[in-house]
């Protein structure tokens, strides 16, 4: 994490709102919507059930690499999320993702896989506290009733006709939500009123 | 609304996919050797029938993956969802829902 604080890299909702390392303490369990620093984003292609992908990929990522459909693996500093039978999206910790990347192609040599660079590709969005479901439930037509999508859980979607992957963190509830960057101030502007009848706050730093 | 079970990422609304025509559509192997009737027919010609219809879906704001439906073009139900390269054969029900009609198959060359 030391390394976010020398990128300028900058929020892609920044017009309304700077992004931030750690989010601030919700105000009393308050719905809130702020934008995490843009993590380190690195798309990885190979067959997860190939015992020697799997083992490669595992030294590299705290042997993470969720091989269930729609569901997340986690670190301290990385998340794996499952994007596809054999596709995932690698989020690091700012300024990270050269690294990550590295070990992984290094580890991955003579296997049929693909290890890219996407930083930049998605913003951050985080909906958290109770209305959170309800929120996106206006925009979106996945089930997300807590029997049929959990914490751990992800999947490629859409939200207001704009397409995202959304990952449900804790029971808070807690999305994260990554549009696509040129889409991100739109669905921070769909999210801030969807929120207004919950009395939700899209926070600014 | 349909709700499509892509193979890999379960049901999903029908606005995350896309359609993408009927499905076991085999390109001839030499198509320079086809008369332009029988060219024309591989390009425009479909079986557009009234009932089970196998075609191709891409859960396009999903996993992006191609897979095969089963659907009956009158009622919108879906039969069967398969994967890529899988078997077309019909199952019995399919076979019950769709009786043979000479008709359809005589516009097919
Ligand atoms: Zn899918």
């Amino acid at each position: 994490m030391a390394n976010a604080v020398d990128l300028p890299r900058v929020g892609a909702v920044a017009r309304f709102a700077s992004a931030f390392a750690v989010p601030p303490d919700r105000a009393g369990g308050a719905l809130t919507l702020v934008e995490m620093i843009p993590p380190g984003q690195i798309n990885l292609r190979c067959d997860g059930h190939d015992p020697r992908a799997a083992r490669a990929v595992g030294g590299v990522l705290q042997g993470l690499l969720p091989v269930n459909a729609n569901t997340v693996q986690s670190a301290a500093d990385v998340t794996v999320l499952w994007l596809g039978p054999d596709e995932w999206l690698i989020l690091t910790a700012p300024g990270q993702e050269g690294a990550v990347m590295a070990q992984l192609r290094e580890a991955l040599t003579g296997l049929h896989a693909a290890v890219t660079d996407v930083t930049g590709n998605r913003a951050l969005l985080r909906l958290s506290g109770p209305s959170a479901r309800e929120t996106l439930q206006k925009g979106c037509t996945l089930d997300l009733h807590p029997r049929g999508f959990r914490p751990g859980q992800c999947a490629q979607t859409v939200l207001a006709r704009a397409g995202i992957i959304l990952h449900q963190r804790d029971d808070a509830p807690t999305y994260d939500i990554l549009p696509r960057r040129s889409f991100a101030e739109y669905v921070w502007l769909w999210l801030s009123d969807a929120m207004a009848e919950y009395n939700g706050r899209a926070i600014s730093g | 609304m349909l709700l499509i079970h892509c193979p890999w990422c379960g049901p999903r609304d029908e606005i995350e996919f896309a359609y993408g025509g009927e499905a076991h559509r085999v390109r001839p192997a030499d198509p320079s050797a086809l008369s332009d009737a029988e060219w024309a027919d591989f390009l425009f010609l479909r079986a557009n029938p009234k009932g089970v219809h196998r075609e191709r879906w891409v859960h396009a704001h999903g996993c992006r993956r191609w897979f095969n439906v089963e659907r009956h073009t009158v009622t919108h139900e879906i039969l069967r969802v398969y994967p890529p390269g899988a078997a077309a054969e019909p199952d019995a029900a399919v076979a019950e829902a769709q009786p043979p009609q000479a008709s359809q198959q005589g516009v097919r060359s």
